[in-house]
């Protein structure tokens, strides 16, 4: 098992499209990294580039304690499981399990061996004379994680391996992902564009976006602190609120530390910041520290729009007067229709602000409450 | 699929039925003709040729082979044949991996220069050709066919196979790299083994193009010790009679190999070997 480190890592293809620029991140030995981002983030790049598949154009890649900069992915000791699979079809599982291993001119009873006690570890004895066409999609991710786990390599890299699976396979796959990772202790980086299973799944996330990296951080505290109003809005179902507004000194607050008020088209609300007046900013509440009720007397006030119902809770989309638009979260008791005219209340600990021109994170926001 | 399974109103069953018989008379009629006029004696097929000969006789049959020397056209047609497609499927199928696979300056070029080559007609450059072979001593001989012939069939093999490796998912070269795989052995043990039914598609047409092509064997050969089977017959007629029996039968016999050919590699070419690869 090994480290993985990238130092000023950039990636700009001949086309021009950059994939990745000056990306600097390092994966602990034996820890679960997530590299998530939206299309287009250069995510799966950064995974292709720790495999080899793709070659730098600046910057070093170490795995281990070894520079492999320039070396294929061959010589690099690692396993990869594809988003597709990439099961070799016209090998049975046996043979598609053994492949790294063959390649390595390993004895045929190691190999054997070796293969028969990972197939019985993933389920898969049964199934080794059979070709990946005739497995189902949970059978062939299992084939595909076989293969990786075979070789007993330095890293695991995994590209979106869930997303071909239905719902309910994912979150068990996922599980089963979780205790693979406890029990091997094995070095991984993961790559999803979904950000739940970045949540469950990682040790540290790695948010990207257009190839910059955006934050690194604890699932918590990304969750808690996002750096940026990217990572607020990525991080988080239903996503964060964003209103747009300005922030003043608050009337009598002398120190440093204190109140400060935000107005926006509809809202004003007194926050919790430096003290310092600022032009314009985004307030960011996620929708379970938004209040909806229905009395519909108390300022401002909202239409509603969509109600989904999920069970435990129910997603209310609202509208307020001013054009603003608002995701909330309330509880399956409230009686809320299409159409309704509500109450909204932000609680002011659940708010985070960013500034207008970068999105970034003002300090001290306040610290929500996790919920 | 399921539209074509899906049991139809009866008349359009009916109607596709009869089209399909139809269709199948068609094209198979020449077919039997030339085999029903070549067990047909010279007297019959002259006098009042039957669709449902009485008599069955294998004289042109006989002759093609006691009479004629039958044999030596179909070895010469085997080998130029045979080596031809050898040469375009080894010599094309790492081009053609080239071009799907490799990022180099200048393949949109290549690939249209290659389809350029095919455009030739045939007619238009006999004669420089002959000169050329005339000038290397290769004039009825068996390289003197086989190069021309990879004029035309190499650019077809190369297109054809660069189309069907593109179709290969690149992932699987991917994956065995990462599993430590060599460009080599990725290639042979997971590309190649992929890209046969496309090879024996490509073979089996290439084979077919060269066992009929005429012009250049007839251009280019000078006696029977090297001409191939379209040119021996075309020379069976002679001044004063058209010997039809013997034409038809070997007309026949000169399909047989080809038949024969696509019959023992068409479970290969119907397989669908990449299904279930990647999720599609």
């Amino acid at each position: 098992m090994a480290q993985i480190s990238l130092e000023h890592v950039d990636k700009t293809y001949p086309n021009g499209y950059v994939a990745a620029r000056d990306l600097s991140l390092d994966v602990a030995d034996g820890e679960l990294l997530v590299l998530v981002g939206p299309s287009g983030s250069g995510k799966s790049t950064v995974l292709r580039l720790m495999a080899g598949l793709e070659r730098v154009t600046d910057g070093m890649i170490r795995i281990g304690e070894r520079d492999v900069t320039d070396l294929p992915p061959q010589q690099r000791d690692i396993a990869m499981v594809f988003q597709n699979y990439a099961l070799y079809p016209h090998m049975t599982v046996r043979e598609n399990l053994g492949f790294g291993l063959s390649i390595r001119k390993q004895p045929p009873t190691v190999i054997n061996e070796r293969v028969n006690t990972i197939a019985a570890s993933l389920g898969l004895d049964k199934l080794l004379d059979r070709k990946p066409a005739q497995l189902s999609g949970g059978q062939r991710q299992r084939v595909a994680l076989g293969r990786a786990i075979v070789r007993e390599p330095l890293a695991f890299l995994f590209d979106e391996p869930l997303s071909n699976l239905d719902a309910q396979l994912r979150v068990e796959t996922r599980v089963e992902l979780s205790r693979l990772h406890r029990k091997l202790g094995a070095t991984m980086v993961y790559v999803t564009h979904d950000q739940s299973e970045a949540l469950t799944l990682g040790d540290r996330i790695a948010v990207l976006k257009e190839g910059v990296l955006q934050q690194i951080a604890t699932p918590m505290e990304l969750y808690q602190r996002p750096a940026n109003k990217f990572v607020a809005g990525f991080i988080g179902s239903p996503a964060m609120n964003f209103i747009e507004g300005v922030i003043q000194r608050a009337e009598g607050s002398a120190g440093r530390m204190g109140m400060c008020t935000f107005k926006g088209i509809d809202l004003t609300l007194d926050v919790p910041c430096d003290g310092e007046s600022r032009g314009r900013v985004f307030l960011g509440v996620r929708p379970q520290h938004i209040e909806v009720s229905g009395d519909g007397e108390s300022r401002p006030k909202a239409e509603v729009g969509v109600v989904e119902p999920m069970g435990n809770e129910q997603i209310v989309y609202v509208t307020l007067s001013g054009g603003d638009r608002l995701v909330a979260l309330a509880s399956p008791q409230e009686l809320i229709k299409p159409g309704d005219i509500v109450s909204i209340r932000v609680r002011p600990e659940g708010v985070h602000i960013f500034e207008g021109q970068s999105g970034i994170r003002i300090e001290p926001s306040p610290r929500p409450i996790d919920s | 699929m399921k539209s074509a399974t899906k049991p139809g109103p009866r008349w359009g069953r009916w109607i596709f039925g009869a089209a399909l018989i139809g269709l199948m008379l068609f094209t198979l009629f020449p077919f039997y003709w030339a085999i029903v006029a070549s067990l047909t004696s010279d007297a019959a097929l002259f006098r009042d040729p039957s669709l449902w000969p009485e008599h069955l006789i294998f004289d042109h049959y006989r002759a093609l082979f006691t009479e004629r020397d039958f044999i030596t056209p179909i070895r010469n047609s085997l080998v130029v044949a045979g080596t031809t497609t050898l040469f375009c499927l080894v010599v094309g199928t790492l081009a053609a991996y080239a071009l799907a696979r490799i990022e180099f300056r200048g393949k949109a070029p290549i690939m249209a220069f290659i389809l350029a080559v095919t455009m030739f007609p045939q007619i238009s450059i006999v004669s420089p050709l002959y000169l050329l072979l005339r000038s290397l001593h290769l004039i009825d001989t068996y390289p003197g066919l086989i190069m021309p012939y990879m004029t035309f069939a190499m650019p077809l093999t190369v297109w054809v196979l660069t189309g069907s490796i593109r179709q290969i998912p690149k992932d699987l070269e991917e994956a065995a790299h990462v599993d430590g795989a060599t460009r080599r052995q990725s290639f042979t043990r997971i590309l190649l083994p992929l890209a046969v039914p496309s090879l024996a598609t490509t073979g089996i047409l290439t084979f077919i193009y060269c066992w009929n092509e005429f012009l250049f064997a007839l251009s280019f050969t000078l006696g029977p010790e090297r001409q191939t089977v379209p040119v021996a017959i075309a020379l069976f007629r002679g001044q004063y009679q058209v010997p039809w029996g013997e034409i038809l039968a070997a007309a026949v016999v000169a399909t047989a190999p080809v038949a024969a050919m696509v019959l023992v590699f068409q479970r290969r070419i119907v397989q669908g070997l990449t299904a279930g690869a990647v999720k599609g």
